[in-house]
């Protein structure tokens, strides 16, 4: 029987304490002499975050098919748990073995926002891993970071002996091979590290120095090698259908967010909305196999006995083979008593009969993602998304018994007006005006339609169109959300209409991180010590504190949000290639300030430099 | 088809608590390829029903739940499936085909017996365990063992007496106790600990026990009658 870590008297007293003792099915054992490495993967939040994300159940599941390696699962203890592992000096461990992270080979943290930085911090502190990568001795774990927020690494870069950047899936076992090799040499830490940084991918922060000039942007970068590289090319998965996925993912006891099998159809999107960041990184879209998903379905639903199945894609209605995939899944779940979540599809006649066939009708909602309250605006933001389309989906839902309906926009996006603020009220009501005119009285279920309309405060991020836009401030954020309210109220049907929007305090401290640079590492480790931790939480964010840190460290918020950056600015992350070169991102965003919009993958190639990889939906085609 | 599956949970297991117990073991059904019968409707779920909900913390090796399947091979076969895809600290041991007109589960429980030890040292405060035996017979001859129950609305008096069945230790200092687990006036074993520790002067903290409990029983007796009970699996008739 397992040995826990922790005593019953502590398990006894905290929340959930299944969160700590691992033994779920599907979780992986290993005898510990086989493993030549030990790896602590870590999602740093709480257990039901991290356990729904199917990047970690990827990298979990394949590394741990090589013998020589056991990979275990670390998530950020809640707060009730890491009060008493301070108090009584317990190391923080890993699920599995329940031993120290910090007897471990290495430390992977998965980044996947950046309101997650101050739970690293929490990670490393608890494990008695010292919170500077400098700082680190012999037989301290390498500490490797991955993930998204990867692709400006700068502002944590202090923390971290590596980076991988972009698809985990790659080179991991070139790196581990590395690393067994340098043990056997007898090598040190540091002669490690320069192996490591000739692994496509992996980049080595304190190998490289950021320099600044007078006006606080950046001129250039120092390497302290010779043989390093200058620029880091992302990895990416080139054989989608072949690549590693994980047919026996770990199922948890307790309710996680995302408790159900996850089908990853393809990974990238063909649309490249201005804003998205996601639509950036994971050019080019590369498709999995239909028939390989239905295998996958079938062993995965045996594998782990979930009552439910869900597609993951950025854009799912671009899955070319979608309709097939869905009438299969009906079919055979419907068998087997499985239910069927749809990610948000376009909304058209193929859609609703889908949806109509998995959910009940009247308790579900719609959602379109308009992003913008304007024609004018979502040119801008090169949303391919028409008012026309919007109402004609809208009618069709209503007369197929829909009654719900939620739409997403976004507030602050460049070259916004009071205008196109107002654009957001109209839309809303027009739906509902599209309500009554389509349904006849007596066919009205509930007598009403419901529309939830929601704002959240749009954040510059990096290889984006809009990395060079300046930000809003806290200010003009609320003032906006308020324009917004005062729009939706002067409606005719706005008692059909509910409004929510998000808090802006948040959302500027996303702002800084997300474009910042090494100087916000010390911001970041002073709110730490400060006390802030699950910043992504709004019950534990403490603005108020954050404000004192920029203030202390002496770190201007103005500089990273609202400043607008000139053409030519050298950014943070630019060492880093993720595939789209800066010249498109450039083109991008002047054709936005001009409101001129670019056809998307499918329609005409735009020369965002993916197809440089030769594959996925630029191989075949006319990309340049 | 009535099936009633009888189970152990025990280990890092004590800290799964009933609701996700039930999850678990939806799941399980699904992977051990069981012909589960589901309810009519929009939303259908597993015919499945469990006898006594236990206290996080506790280990059993008297669990029980009942379910409904279309068909099934065998009972051994279905005990093997169930087995193989079981996590470590969940066993299954035994599975019954039951009567079309047997009680379900819950509604039959009727008591529950445990056993106690002390966690750190295996004392009982001041009395050597060879004595402890004596002091719960003496405990046990009471007329009466009042009790006050605070729960968040009300404070209720009870006499732990009535729901006692049996109280006994044996020479190394383990308790054995047999009490009411019926949905009508049902004792645990704690409250019975804490007013025998206050009855020697000792101090009662839960965690200083380890409680397991042993079996689940029904009472095949007829009203008025003295109690005849029979573990869960054996409750046919
Ligand atoms: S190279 Fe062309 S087709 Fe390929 S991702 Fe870029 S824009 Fe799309």
């Amino acid at each position: 029987m397992r040995k826990l870590a922790l005593s019953d008297d502590i398990l006894m007293r905290v929340e959930k304490p299944a969160r700590y003792i691992g033994n779920e099915v599907n979780s992986v054992m290993k005898p510990k002499e086989q493993a030549a490495i030990r790896f602590a993967m870590c999602f740093p939040d709480v257990y039901e975050i991290g356990m729904s994300h199917l990047g970690i159940q990827i990298l979990y599941s394949m590394l741990n098919e090589w013998e020589d390696v056991w990979c275990e699962r670390v998530y950020s203890p809640w707060v009730d748990l890491d009060k008493i592992m301070r108090e009584r000096n317990i190391p923080l461990f890993a699920l599995e073995s329940q031993e120290p992270v910090k007897n471990m080979d290495f430390l992977g943290v998965t980044i996947q926002y950046e309101m997650c930085y101050t739970n690293i911090l929490q990670v490393l502190d608890l494990a008695q891993i010292p919170l500077y990568a400098k700082d680190r001795g012999e037989d301290m774990p390498i500490v490797i970071g991955g993930g998204p927020c990867a692709y400006n690494p700068e502002p944590i870069a202090d923390f971290f002996d590596l980076f991988y950047i972009g698809e985990g899936e790659t080179q991991y076992r070139n790196l581990f091979d590395r690393y067994l090799e340098n043990r056997r040499r007898g090598g040190t830490r540091q002669d490690f590290l320069r192996s490591a940084a000739q692994v496509p991918g992996i980049y080595v922060p304190q190998f490289y120095e950021e320099l600044y000039k007078e006006d606080g942007t950046i001129k250039g970068r120092r390497k302290l090698y010779e043989e390093l590289p200058d620029v880091i090319l992302k990895e990416l998965v080139t054989d989608m259908t072949n690549s590693y996925y994980p047919l026996k993912p770990v199922v948890p006891f307790i309710k996680v967010t995302q408790d159900r099998v996850v089908l990853e159809i393809q990974r990238g999107c063909i649309r490249g909305c201005r804003f998205c960041q996601a639509g950036q990184l994971y050019r080019p879209v590369r498709e999995r196999d239909a028939d390989r998903l239905k295998e996958y379905a079938m062993q995965m639903l045996a594998n782990t006995g979930h009552e439910e199945i869900s597609l993951s894609s950025l854009s799912s209605s671009d899955y070319s083979r979608l309709n097939e995939l869905l009438d299969f899944l009906i079919e055979d779940c419907s068998r087997k008593h499985v239910n069927i979540s749809l990610p948000s599809l376009r909304i058209d006649a193929f859609s609703l009969d889908a949806m109509s066939k998995v959910q009940d009708v009247k308790k579900s909602s719609l959602t379109f993602a308009p992003e913008a309250g304007s024609q004018r605006l979502r040119d801008v933001i090169n949303k391919g998304l028409t008012e026309e389309v919007i109402l004609k989906g809208a009618a069709l839902a209503f007369e197929g018994g829909w009654t719900r309906v939620k739409l997403y926009f976004m507030l602050g996006l460049p070259t916004e007006t009071e205008e196109d603020i107002k654009g957001i009220g109209d839309l809303s009501n027009k739906i509902a005006a599209v309500f009554f005119d389509t349904v006849p009285k007596d066919k009205r279920v509930n007598g009403k339609v419901q529309i939830v309309t929601s704002t959240s405060f749009f954040i510059p991020k990096p290889f984006t169109p809009f990395q060079w836009a300046p930000m809003c401030t806290k200010e003009e954020f609320l003032n906006k959300a308020y324009l917004t309210k005062q729009g939706i109220m002067e409606q005719l049907n706005q008692k059909s209409i509910k409004y929510n929007w998000h808090e802006a305090d948040a959302s500027v401290l996303e702002g800084v991180f997300a474009r910042g640079d090494r100087r916000i590492a010390k911001v970041i480790y002073e709110a730490y010590r400060r006390g802030c931790l699950f910043d992504a939480w709004s019950e534990y964010f403490h603005n108020d504190v954050w404000m004192e840190c920029f203030e202390a460290c002496g770190v201007d918020i103005g500089f990273y949000t609202t400043r607008e950056r000139a053409d030519d600015e050298i950014f943070p992350w630019d060492f880093l290639d993720c595939g789209v070169t800066k010249q498109f991102l450039l083109r991008e965003w002047k054709k936005a300030k001009e409101q001129t919009v670019s056809q998307n993958c499918k329609e005409q190639c735009q020369g965002c430099g993916a197809a440089r990889f030769g594959v996925g939906i630029c191989y075949g085609q006319n990309a340049v | 088809m009535k099936i009633r599956i009888k189970f152990a949970k025990y280990g890092v297991m004590k800290f799964i608590g009933h609701l996700d117990m039930m999850r678990y073991f939806q799941k399980a059904v699904r992977r051990a390829g069981i012909d589960i019968r589901y309810s009519e409707g929009f939303s259908p779920h597993q015919i499945m029903s469990f006898a006594a909900p236990l206290g996080v913390g506790i280990e059993s090796y008297g669990e029980y739940m009942d379910i409904e399947v279309l068909s099934m091979t065998s009972e051994e076969d279905m005990k093997q499936a169930l087995n193989r895809v079981m996590v470590e600290g969940v066993e299954i041991l035994s599975v019954n085909v039951m009567p079309d007109n047997a009680k379900n589960a819950m509604a039959s429980v009727a008591a529950a017996s445990y056993q106690i030890r002390p966690k750190e040292d295996g004392s009982w405060g001041a009395f050597p365990a060879k004595d402890l035996d004596g002091r719960l017979k003496a405990f046990y001859a009471q007329e009466t063992i009042p009790y006050t129950k605070e729960t968040k609305k009300n404070v209720v008096e009870l006499d732990l007496k009535q729901g006692l069945y049996e109280l006994s230790a044996d020479a190394d200092g383990t308790v054995y106790m047999l009490v009411n687990a019926s949905s009508s006036g049902s004792i645990k074993p704690a409250m019975v600990l804490e007013k025998f520790c206050g009855s020697i002067g000792a101090e009662f903290s839960q965690d200083a026990f380890r409680i397991t409990r042993l079996e689940t029983y029904a009472d095949l007796a007829d009203p008025g009658d003295a109690h005849k009970f029979v573990p869960l699996s054996d409750a046919a008739e």
